[in-house]
């Protein structure tokens, strides 16, 4: 088959593409502002594993540490913000740009990081890889705490005195009183959860578009060449080291601006923002996504964030216990919404996954997909 | 020069916390090549059974860790059998995946069961001083590195000197010859499983005293342990031993001696030397450096 220029394929993606830029458009119209804000979290996760699955699923370097690329993002972020000649915490936002300039800066010092890391990890494989970002993970908010002058230590840093909307300031031209709320491109935005949401969502397609275009290319060849047998790879003149220092770079970066969009959203940092069970939730949503798939990664991230709030409301579905027959007693239902339940679904769904459907989402609709071809062939 | 005796000493009982944890990291890897990235949180688990028996169920201190072990051998065999077995021969990343599930689920049951709360849990040895030389000794610290030794020693006994321990040597050196003998390679690593689970077992068990019991107890442990084994190479249980006593001493005195390190940069120090034991000399100070056939 020759390939030559945009294939029925990619038509087909841009057009389904279009249709959800339009959904994301339009579903605020019909949620309420608390789930806003809960959706806006799904954007901010779908960027992390979008920059996570190009590095491990797409390149097959394994990191246990992506929550400190995000802390990164985050924190520069907050500094930014937070610094402007006062003492931190003080500053109350002014409403302007300049704030949101801070995300790409976060995304760019992120990706620095990551692609500087990238040159000890050249000299680590699979399970050393593994090893070394997990005490990275670990280790991060140690030195958080340690560089007080900096950071803010273990009481972090807030971003506003209070939440606000940033980008745009709709300011009466006569009385120069500023409202509430914002209007962009004929839309009226009125609540910081609602603004959250867009904002995110605008940055998650694109950088969703951007990892499409970047890796049906060469760059996206050469990472998959790398994944599938370094030595092959190498052979066929893929440079290791440039490659794989550059899909640490690239998927620091969307760690980084990940990291400052959540520490936006919830509008201040502290060590405890980004634990290591962040970089551990990265892992399961990109496995309940699907390691090496790009889309279905959303899946995974509205199964992060919501999996807690379904773990706890299995109670709901459940009968309180059962009566065991013939005086063995009563065998009751554990509460799912204790603290810890929905650590240990997370766990189980997590094995279960990679002992039965190893492809994640992404593998089952494939495996839908052929079905009907299978069918065919009877 | 007191406080430096000191130091060492404590440093010591330290590093033999390490070094259970380190080996039971190293038995794991040397038989079936995967690191458990769960044993920390097995090793708390366990701890809790311990805590219920003694402080809920008024059991006797010796005879609680003794059935603890006996359990974590039981559950360490169980969790190989459940669900290491199904993808032994997956990828790496496969298996990665699966121990940090299992660090979820029991970092999650932990406080589903017991709560965050931090509990006290009692030290198997008498909370007492003794005079060696003129320097006041923990009795503490002595009985841990003491309980690491013997476990140790009867470890190397049960490798050396049993039949199954040389099933267990023959199937982590070459598993198709293992079989070809009759030795039930499945079952051996179900068992390295199992001692493994142990040695987490005794290392929770030493640490709870000091750091008092909750979920997150032996998540810095387990880096120091990493961090012990990479030292020693994560091939030899020897290695693994050494490792763990030196990083012991050397954290404890760099934290007490170097004020920018104190306590809180203990775990980036830790992490500094996996990143540079791995870099400079990846088989450690113990191990054979392996040479790849392409």
């Amino acid at each position: 088959m020759r390939r030559v220029g945009l294939q029925r394929r990619d038509a087909v993606g841009a057009a389904v593409f279009l249709l959800a830029v339009g959904a994301v458009m339009f579903l605020p119209r019909f949620i309420s502002d608390f789930r806003a804000q809960q959706l806006a979290y799904v954007g901010i996760y779908f960027i992390a594993l979008i920059g996570l699955n190009i590095l491990t699923g797409f390149t097959g370097q394994i990191s246990l540490g992506h929550g400190a690329f995000m802390a990164i993002g985050g924190y520069t972020t907050a500094i930014l913000i937070s610094d402007q000649g006062l003492a931190i915490g003080s500053h109350v936002f002014s409403g302007d740009m300049r704030d949101l300039w801070t995300i790409p800066l976060a995304g760019l010092v992120a990706g620095v990081a990551g692609f500087l890391f990238g040159f000890p990890a050249l000299r680590l494989t699979g399970l050393y890889l593994a090893l070394a970002t997990f005490a990275v993970a670990v280790a991060t908010p140690a030195v958080i705490r340690k560089f007080e002058h900096f950071t803010g230590g273990g009481a972090g840093i807030n971003l506003f005195e209070s939440p606000r909307l940033t980008g745009v300031s709709k300011t009466d031209p006569i009385t120069f009183e500023s409202t509430e709320g914002v209007d962009i491109l004929g839309f009226h935005i009125a609540t910081f959860n609602e603004w959250l949401y867009y904002l995110s969502w605008t940055i998650a397609l694109v950088l969703f578009a951007v990892a499409w275009f970047v890796l049906r290319g060469r760059v996206g060849r050469a990472f998959r060449a790398i994944r599938d047998s370094e030595l092959a790879a190498a052979s066929a003149g893929v440079n290791l080291a440039r490659y794989k220092t550059l899909a640490f770079g690239i998927s620091a970066f969307y760690a980084g601006v990940a990291g400052s969009l959540l520490g936006i959203a919830t509008t201040f940092v502290n060590p405890d923002t980004f634990p290591i069970t962040l970089s551990i939730f990265l892992l399961v949503g990109v496995v309940v996504g699907g390691l090496g798939s790009l889309w279905p990664l959303v899946l995974g991230a509205v199964f992060i964030q919501f999996l807690p709030l379904w773990a706890q409301s299995l109670n709901d579905y459940l009968p309180s216990g059962l009566d065991l027959p013939s005086g063995l007693g009563r065998l009751d239902v554990p509460n799912f919404r204790a603290p810890g339940a929905p650590a240990v679904v997370y766990g189980v769904v997590l094995i279960l996954v990679m002992l039965a459907f190893p492809g994640g989402a992404a593998g089952l609709v494939r495996r839908l997909r052929a079905l009907p071809a299978l069918v065919r062939r009877r | 020069m007191t406080e430096f005796f000191q130091q060492v000493v404590s440093g010591l009982a330290l590093g033999a916390i390490y070094a259970a944890l380190a080996l039971a990291l190293v038995l794991i890897h040397r038989a079936t090549g995967v690191i458990n990235f769960a044993q920390g949180e097995m090793a708390m688990f366990t701890t809790y059974i311990a805590w219920t028996l003694t402080t809920n169920h008024g059991w006797d201190k010796w005879l609680a860790f003794a059935a603890t072990l006996v359990l974590a051998f039981i559950g360490g065999v169980a969790i190989q059998r459940t669900v290491i077995r199904p993808i032994e021969r997956a990828s790496i990343l496969t298996i990665v995946i699966v121990t940090i599930g299992l660090v979820l689920i029991f970092n999650g049951a932990a406080g589903w069961i017991w709560t965050a709360e931090v509990r006290f849990f009692p030290s198997l040895f008498p909370n007492e001083t003794v005079s060696v030389g003129g320097v006041a000794i923990s009795v503490i610290d002595l009985g841990t590195i003491a309980v690491v030794l013997v476990l140790v020693a009867l470890l190397w006994a049960f490798f050396q000197f049993t039949k199954i321990g040389l099933a267990l040597r023959a199937s982590a050196l070459n598993p198709d010859a293992s079989r070809l003998v009759g030795v039930r390679v499945g079952w051996m690593l179900a068992i390295g499983w199992g001692l493994a689970a142990m040695l987490g077992a005794v290392a929770g068990i030493l640490t709870a005293p000091t750091t008092t019991l909750d979920p997150t107890m032996m998540q810095a442990i387990l880096i120091y342990a990493f961090a012990a084994a990479v030292l020693g190479g994560i091939d030899s249980p020897f290695g693994a031993v050494a490792g763990g006593l030196l990083l012991g001493v050397g954290l404890n005195l760099v934290g007490n001696y170097i004020d920018f390190v104190g306590a809180d940069l203990r775990l980036p120090v830790a992490l500094l030397i996996i990143l540079v034991v791995l870099l400079v000399r990846p088989a450690g100070l113990f191990g054979k450096p392996i040479a790849r056939r392409v």
